[in-house]
């Protein structure tokens, strides 16, 4: 009976094939034809704006452009498989930084500089700083599609009322809240822990304020000891600080972003600040309405550090998100025009600002002013345009293996597994 | 045997489809994973030969044993928890009072649920705010921070799973007690065999060949979880539950870094092999001897 082994090695190679292969699953790309593709990610108050765009595109154009959109997750394992094959897209969206850099060093992705050159209104429309995020070298690779999303210190100011507290000017101030909110039996601070990037965007404007953005910027550089620079350990010090001081609660690395739990808990008093990208203000308005209009919803700058080296004003977060023209596409040409044609237009820049977007183009204050949610656009609108500075998520300014491995340090700083120094060496490996 | 070739098979020509489809979709992938093993490579271009620096590296890194060590500890405690209880539960189904089908078949609902559904419902109940802690917490005076938590985040993932994947094997030794011999019983009752006596001297061994395949699936099962990881913990908090397969995907799909990622993915099947291999031998499976002489 010699079969039987023969079968069983052959069953569990198999299987065990089988399930290893679920994990490596990723199915193929979207319809592809004689039309323009546009990548961009699911988000129905965007996809519409953009929809309306190629529509008045596509009334006068040889070439139809067509809209196909993603969920989040699953959006740069597509992209990644997709460009360079057959079925990529003409046009897509991507963060800028270390993500997009990445496919121009592939060839991927058009250079625009000279399109940009030819049409210079366009190009001086949008705020420097946001379209430097698509640079590469001395090329430009994208432009901004969407609203500027800085991170900024929400507040629930009934909260901080309650406890004789006012929102946070300095650090100090957000230790001496921490501890006076504690008193009062309040989560100081929520942090949705179980995600990294919600901790980063602590450590990454704690280094903008006690070194400045050069700090960063080694690392984006790749110099030798940018993550051992002392503003990096003391920023870190700070973060290990907080948690020490039960800043962020005992459970914080059980919370979750996606979902919404967070941002409830802020709607609803259990906790007092919630430092989070201007885009959670939708997601108030979307779940605590009441909460986001009332009043009681309130937004700062993030604190500054006494004796930091930080320019004063210097933000950080998600500059925007940018369209890309593939390389490789079936006409570049008419996917730069549609983008010229598109991006900068009144209709698409009033639609943006409708959607309580805060698009990265220069003089729409007034605009701004008469939109719906006024006070929070003309606040993010000023905020950015007059920062010295804006560091971009530094997750999406690394190449994505440094990132990776930036998230998991981070958690487990936060957790206290390992040290600011053991930190700061793991990093240096991925310079 | 017999040779006549009137009744022999056309061999090759049967096998042909199941061959080519192992080929393609089960050796295939291996022998590509290989290369890929042996290269470095974003996704994007064309794969860059580095020869054996992946497992060089592979062989260096903390994170691997690390991992390897979480995946081991969760096969173990899956097994041995969810062997006694499917055996147990399994046998006790196979009688065939009523009562005990209406049980059953509620007990079977997991198996009727997607892993991912199954992922998400129970980080709904495991949300420190939002969920059971919330309410059950206070009164032990417990924080609620479970996922949150290095060593509960494991064992709340050897639980989920342990829920939505003893209902199937519970049916394994359903169907196979069923088929054990009503005689051997009777004969053991005239003995004066207890019932617990009765289930260790009969229904046990006679589930023998049941516990190994179950045992198999379960082993080389929990070495490819997967989604239930991914989507209640992602491997966090830090790395507390970053199982090999996880860490791979990390490697290979957040990273991009693929070739490494085929490494830890060689690494998997030989390992996932090379367990189920040692099972079968260990215990004697092959040897097909049978468990009913003389019934």
């Amino acid at each position: 009976m010699s079969r039987t082994p023969r079968i069983s090695v052959l069953g569990s190679t198999v299987l065990t094939l089988a399930l290893v292969a679920t994990g490596c699953g990723s199915s193929g790309p979207g319809t592809a034809g004689d039309t323009l593709q546009i990548w961009a990610l699911e988000d129905a108050a965007v996809n519409e704006i953009v929809e309306r765009g190629i529509e008045s595109y596509n009334t006068d154009a040889a070439v139809e452009a067509e809209l196909v959109t993603f969920v989040n997750d699953a959006y740069k394992q597509r992209l990644q498989v997709a460009l360079g094959s057959p079925n990529a897209p003409d046009v897509f969206f991507n963060w800028g930084g270390g993500n997009l850099a990445e496919y121009v060093d592939q060839g991927q992705v058009l250079d625009i500089t000279a399109a940009l050159d030819e049409n210079p209104e366009f190009r001086d429309a949008f705020l420097p700083s946001v379209l430097d995020v698509a640079k590469v070298g001395d090329g430009y690779y994208g432009v901004p599609m969407i609203g500027m999303q800085p991170v900024v210190l929400f507040t629930n100011n009934a909260v901080l009322e309650a406890s004789g507290l006012e929102a946070p000017q300095t650090f100090d101030d957000l230790l001496d809240a921490v501890e006076v909110l504690q008193e009062d039996g309040v989560t100081p601070i929520v942090l949705p822990g179980a995600q990294g990037w919600t901790q980063l965007m602590w450590l990454s404007y704690l280094v903008e304020r006690t070194g400045g953005d050069t700090v960063f910027q080694a690392v984006v550089d790749g110099e030798e000891g940018a993550w051992e620079h002392p503003a990096m350990i003391e920023a870190m010090e700070l973060c290990r600080e907080l948690v020490d001081r039960g800043a962020f609660g005992t459970n914080f690395a059980s919370v979750d972003y996606d979902g919404g739990g967070a941002s409830a808990l802020l709607a609803n008093g259990d906790a007092a600040m919630f430092l989070m990208g201007s885009w959670d203000l939708a997601q108030q308005q979307e779940n605590a309405p009441e909460f986001a209009t009332g009043g009681d919803l309130g937004y700062v700058p993030f604190p500054t550090v006494e004796g930091g080296a930080g320019a004063e004003g210097a933000v950080v977060g998600n500059p925007s998100n940018y369209f890309s023209v593939n390389d490789d596409g079936r006409d570049p040409d008419t996917a730069v025009d549609f983008l010229v044609e598109t991006l900068t237009s009144d209709a698409y820049v009033t639609h943006l600002i409708e959607a309580g977007q805060v698009p990265a183009v220069e003089g729409i204050e007034d605009q701004l002013a008469d939109s719906e949610y006024a006070d929070f656009a003309v606040f993010t609108h000023g905020m950015v345009s007059e920062a010295p500075s804006f560091t971009q998520s530094w997750d999406q300014a690394l190449p994505p293996a440094a990132a990776e491995s930036l998230l998991t340090n981070l958690q487990l700083l936060f957790l206290g597994d390992i040290t600011p120094e053991e930190f700061a060496a793991d990093m240096e490996s991925h310079l | 045997m017999r040779s006549s070739s009137a009744t022999e098979r056309p061999g090759f020509v049967w096998v042909a489809p199941a061959l080519l489809f192992f080929g393609l979709f089960g050796l295939g992938p291996v022998v590509i994973v290989l290369y890929l093993s042996l290269t470095s490579w974003s996704g994007l271009g064309a794969p860059e030969w580095t020869g054996l620096d992946n497992w060089a590296r592979l062989v260096g890194d903390d994170q691997v044993r690390s991992s390897l060590g979480i995946t081991l500890f969760l096969t173990a405690l899956c097994w041995a928890t969810q062997t006694p209880m499917a055996l147990a539960f399994g046998a006790w189904a196979a009688g065939p009072q009523r009562s005990r089908a209406v049980v059953s078949s509620i007990f079977f609902l997991p198996l009727l649920l997607s892993t991912a559904a199954i992922a998400l419902i129970w980080k709904a109940v495991l949300d420190p705010h939002f969920g059971m802690p919330a309410r059950v917490g206070p009164m032990v005076g417990f924080d609620g921070d479970v996922l949150g938590d290095s060593t509960l985040a494991l064992y709340a993932i050897a639980f989920i799973v342990l829920w939505q994947f003893l209902p199937f094997h519970m049916l394994l030794y359903q169907a196979a007690a069923r088929q054990v011999p009503a005689s051997l019983y009777e004969a053991a009752e005239l003995d004066g065999a207890s019932p617990f006596q009765r289930f260790l001297r009969i229904t046990v061994p006679q589930l023998r060949h049941t516990i190994i395949a179950s045992s198999v699936l379960m082993i080389v099962g929990s070495m490819t979880y997967f989604e239930t990881v991914l989507l209640l913990t992602n491997g966090g908090p830090g790395n507390a539950t970053r199982i090999l397969p996880l860490y791979m995907y990390a490697r290979g799909f957040v990273a991009f870094e693929m070739g490494y990622a085929s490494a830890i993915a060689v690494l998997l099947v030989v390992l996932g092999t090379g367990l189920s291999l040692l099972v079968v031998r260990v215990t004697g499976y092959t040897r097909m001897t049978s468990q009913r002489e003389g019934v």
